[in-house]
């Protein structure tokens, strides 16, 4: 034995670590941004009337949900430079998690718009709303309210998931920790420290979240 | 002289496949015996265990399946037990299984109607044969979507074991890719091997939730 605990390297490294989280952060955001606009067309093309379309799309969602992430983004990694996109590894892993989170977005955005029922819509419009009016009261709110809570869990599961782009080294928080960890050799100290702040990255997201959802999508009461 | 993408890397791809399937098993086996206490006790009516219970969940939920595995590997290294790598990710993907499946079988002990377990109670049914002959049958009915798609997911997190050091799937993925230089057919090929093992699972998971939901309906 005689392994005596010694954190204070962590304590050295701390401002290298909460950029590390700055980076977590804004790989997550960048990476739904993609995914939501993933999501969004893929909706659309989802229920298409052109069959090739569907099938596609059917297709993405059932290979990126039956892989695991790693491979996704080795694949990517080496697949972006062959048609041209010579990334840095920030930027694939942006593309990675969009990629990745889109196909969830899909399935998510597509359970809320059939949430919403066509007779809702009808009566929209006997009761003299027009289109623009049905779509934001009648669809959109409902249906957002109804994905808010996948969505965001979506969010969280996405920012954990960048802690696998350290694999490729782009720039988030397990990458810093790396980094610090082969410098040190402080390998426990250093990953327990992450991990604890990962989960305080999730819970003041989740906090977050759901102040959002009170404010914004709780049922008016009076 | 680079070995070019051949019958002996496609064996050593299949190994790996043993490795990622014996793992998987291994973790969903020792989950699911750790994830049932889990589950139990999350369900006990003991408000400071559930409420331990419930931060210990939290923590797994909370925190990436990698750091968990980083964690577990150097700590148990710390406290002195020298373990191979094989034991030492089986034990992080068992932690974290246990965490998980304790969550989805919490909720579905919970969705069991509670009449189930008053009638029980009414009939001087004990706790143990409440829980046995009464209220798990049924919950492990109502869990079993969740818990296959937790499969899955257990499947894919295996490849983070490679991050680690465990040669299995995805890491012998890298060690062709390495070899041969033909990144985009080794990566193609590991890929369509996860796929094979988890869309079938997938498949099924999704079909027995549609019929569950009917029978729901009813």
């Amino acid at each position: 034995m005689g392994y005596t605990l010694d954190f204070s390297v962590v304590w050295h490294a701390m401002p290298a670590l909460l950029w590390g989280c700055v980076g977590t952060l804004g790989l997550a955001l960048a990476g739904m941004t993609l995914a939501m606009i993933i999501g969004v067309a893929g909706v659309a093309a989802r229920d298409s009337k052109a069959a090739w379309l569907r099938a596609i799309v059917i297709g993405f969602v059932e290979i990126v949900r039956n892989t695991p992430f790693l491979v996704q983004i080795f694949f990517l990694f080496f697949a972006l430079p062959l048609i041209g996109l010579k990334l840095n590894p920030t930027a694939t892993a942006i593309i990675a998690l969009g990629v990745n989170g889109g196909a969830y977005a899909i399935e998510i955005i597509r359970g809320g718009v059939q949430s919403v029922h066509q007779g809702q819509v009808e009566a929209g419009y006997a009761l003299g709303l027009h289109k623009g009016q049905v779509f934001r009261f009648i669809v959109l709110k409902p249906a957002l309210r109804a994905i808010y809570p996948s969505l965001t869990g979506q969010f969280i599961m996405l920012t954990l998931t960048s802690s696998i782009c350290s694999a490729v080294s782009a720039y988030e928080l397990t990458s810093v920790a790396q980094r610090i960890e082969s410098d040190t050799f402080r390998s426990f100290e250093v990953y327990f420290f992450v991990t604890v702040l990962y989960l305080a990255i999730s819970w003041l997201l989740m906090s977050g979240f759901a102040i959002i959802s009170h404010r914004f999508f709780s049922y008016p009461t009076r | 002289m680079t070995p070019h993408f051949g019958l002996p890397e496609f064996g050593f791809l299949l190994q790996g496949l043993q490795w990622t399937v014996l793992l998987t098993l291994v973790a969903f086996v020792g989950g699911c015996t750790a994830g049932l206490i889990v589950a139990l006790l999350r369900t006990s009516g003991h408000k400071t265990v559930e409420w331990m219970v419930r931060i210990y969940i939290g923590i797994f939920q909370g925190t990436p399946l990698l750091l968990q595995l980083f964690v577990v590997y150097y700590g148990l290294a710390l406290v002195g037990l020298k373990l191979s790598a094989f034991v030492a990710v089986a034990i992080g993907f068992t932690v974290n299984a246990s965490a998980f499946l304790g969550e989805i079988w919490r909720g579905a002990i919970q969705a069991v109607p509670r009449g189930q377990s008053e009638a029980a109670m009414a009939l001087g049914l004990h706790y143990s044969s409440r829980m046995r002959d009464i209220v798990l049958p049924q919950a492990i009915r109502i869990s079993l979507p969740a818990t296959i798609g937790y499969l899955v997911q257990l499947i894919k997190g295996t490849s983070l074991a490679a991050i680690v050091g465990f040669i299995e799937l995805a890491r012998a993925g890298q060690i062709v890719s390495n070899q041969t230089y033909q990144p985009l057919l080794v990566f193609g090929v590991v890929g369509a091997m996860y796929f094979i093992l988890c869309w079938p699972l997938s498949w099924w998971g999704s079909r027995m939730e549609a019929r569950l939901a009917l029978a729901n309906q009813r």
